[in-house]
């Protein structure tokens, strides 16, 4: 049989052509002595199709807990004894959390409300805090606020939101272990209209959540279908009073292992570290995963958890000797 | 005075806050030490707020 990782360097990092999923469970359930070099050839492949830029991004909760949603992960469903207490953001620490993203040199801003999805009061606060913050700072500003209609997406494109995140979170045959209030297929749909509407598309999920390791393999298989502009990788940090409160860390080299995967599967994509890194992988695997595919980093904080501090991760992008730079989907 | 655990809400001479200790290295405060109420908490790229309804604000900074 032929090695996988021959296989890869001949068709994603020779033709630019991702992995399958059958392929990517290859990769995933490679013996631990060959994650070395699962995540060698996952960096040549980000190298020779992202360049060694990084994007650096801050994100920020504008609306926080209460979400009538059962996300079996997520701390704000109102659903759970969850100790998240409902709380909105004012317009000016909006602006301030973008000023002080920004002199990180993050080009790249996120605002993000825990909700199925945008009523008019929280559209017209989305409209006056990227118009207070585009006059006070520059940055590309990036929504994410549930699901959409085709008129909200078309509203938010005109008011210059240049990316939107909505995550699938995992493997279609897996979500209904994750979430029951909707399904996996009306995420599909809100992201295809974001695709349509010219918006770029951020989309990826949580590793952790139960799922098996042909799961994972099955999801990168449906994230590179829908060819998002970036995938944020996100390892379950099991929050008090979830559902999933109870639930193991992935292990470090596991969670490499997604990381090397993930890539040889959407290699032109922007694949970014999110939340649960610091608890999964610590400093030294943080440091592996932007030497096996990772292109693009949040700093800072989380919407309720804390991340590390930014100036660490600023330290390593400038001992690696990755700049920071806005990608798109130019890439 | 009985304080609490900023983490869990349960009284600290309980004992058994040590992974409440770790897990708060990347966690805002959710209680209040003084009454364990939930506190209303916001979180920002660089620092969090934390508001206690009796007995007032804590910030990271």
């Amino acid at each position: 049989m032929t090695d996988i990782l021959e296989v890869a360097r001949r068709q994603v990092l020779e033709e630019g052509k991702g992995l399958t999923a059958e392929q990517a469970y290859e990769c995933l359930t490679l013996p631990d002595e060959r994650l070395e070099d699962l995540l060698a050839l996952a960096h040549e492949v980000r190298m020779r199709w992202c360049g060694p830029e990084v994007e650096v991004e801050g994100i920020v909760s504008l609306k926080t807990g209460g979400c009538p949603e059962d996300c079996h992960f997520c701390s704000q469903s109102g659903r759970f004894e969850s100790p998240v207490r409902s709380v909105w953001l004012n317009i000016p620490e909006l602006v301030e959390a973008a000023k002080e993203t920004a002199k990180t040199g993050a080009t790249e801003f996120c605002i993000v409300a825990a909700v199925r999805g945008p009523d008019r009061r929280l559209m017209d606060q989305v409209r006056e805090g990227i118009k207070a913050i585009n006059e006070a700072v520059e940055i590309n500003i990036a929504c994410s606020l549930g699901m959409l209609t085709r008129e909200q997406v078309d509203e938010l494109v005109a008011m210059g939101v240049h990316r939107y995140n909505h995550n699938l979170e995992t493997a279609r045959s897996h979500f209904p272990n994750v979430v029951t209030t909707h399904t996996w297929e009306e995420r599909w749909e809100t992201c295809l209209m974001v695709k349509e509407a010219g918006m770029e598309l951020c989309c990826g999920g949580i590793i952790g959540m139960g799922e098996t390791v042909e799961q994972r393999a099955e999801f990168a298989g449906q994230l590179a279908e829908l060819e998002p502009d970036e995938v944020p990788l996100n390892f379950l940090a099991p929050r008090p009073g979830t559902p999933f409160e109870h639930y193991g860390l992935v292990e470090g080299g596991e969670a490499l292992k997604t990381i090397g995967a993930f890539r040889l599967a959407l290699p032109r994509t922007i694949l970014r570290y999110a939340g649960g890194r610091e608890l999964t992988l610590g400093d030294l695997g943080t440091r592996s995963g932007m030497l096996g595919g990772i292109n693009a980093i949040i700093v800072g904080n989380y919407l309720t958890t804390l991340g590390r501090p930014a100036e660490q991760d600023l330290q390593l992008l400038s001992e690696l000797r990755m700049p920071i730079k806005a990608l798109s989907k130019t890439l | 005075m009985e304080t609490y655990c900023d983490r869990c809400g349960k009284p600290s001479a309980d004992g058994g806050h040590e992974a409440c200790r770790r897990a708060r290295a990347l966690e805002p405060p959710r209680y209040c030490v003084r009454c364990a109420r939930r506190m209303v908490v916001q979180v920002t790229p660089m620092g969090w707020t934390a508001r206690c309804v009796e007995h007032g604000a804590l910030t990271s900074a």
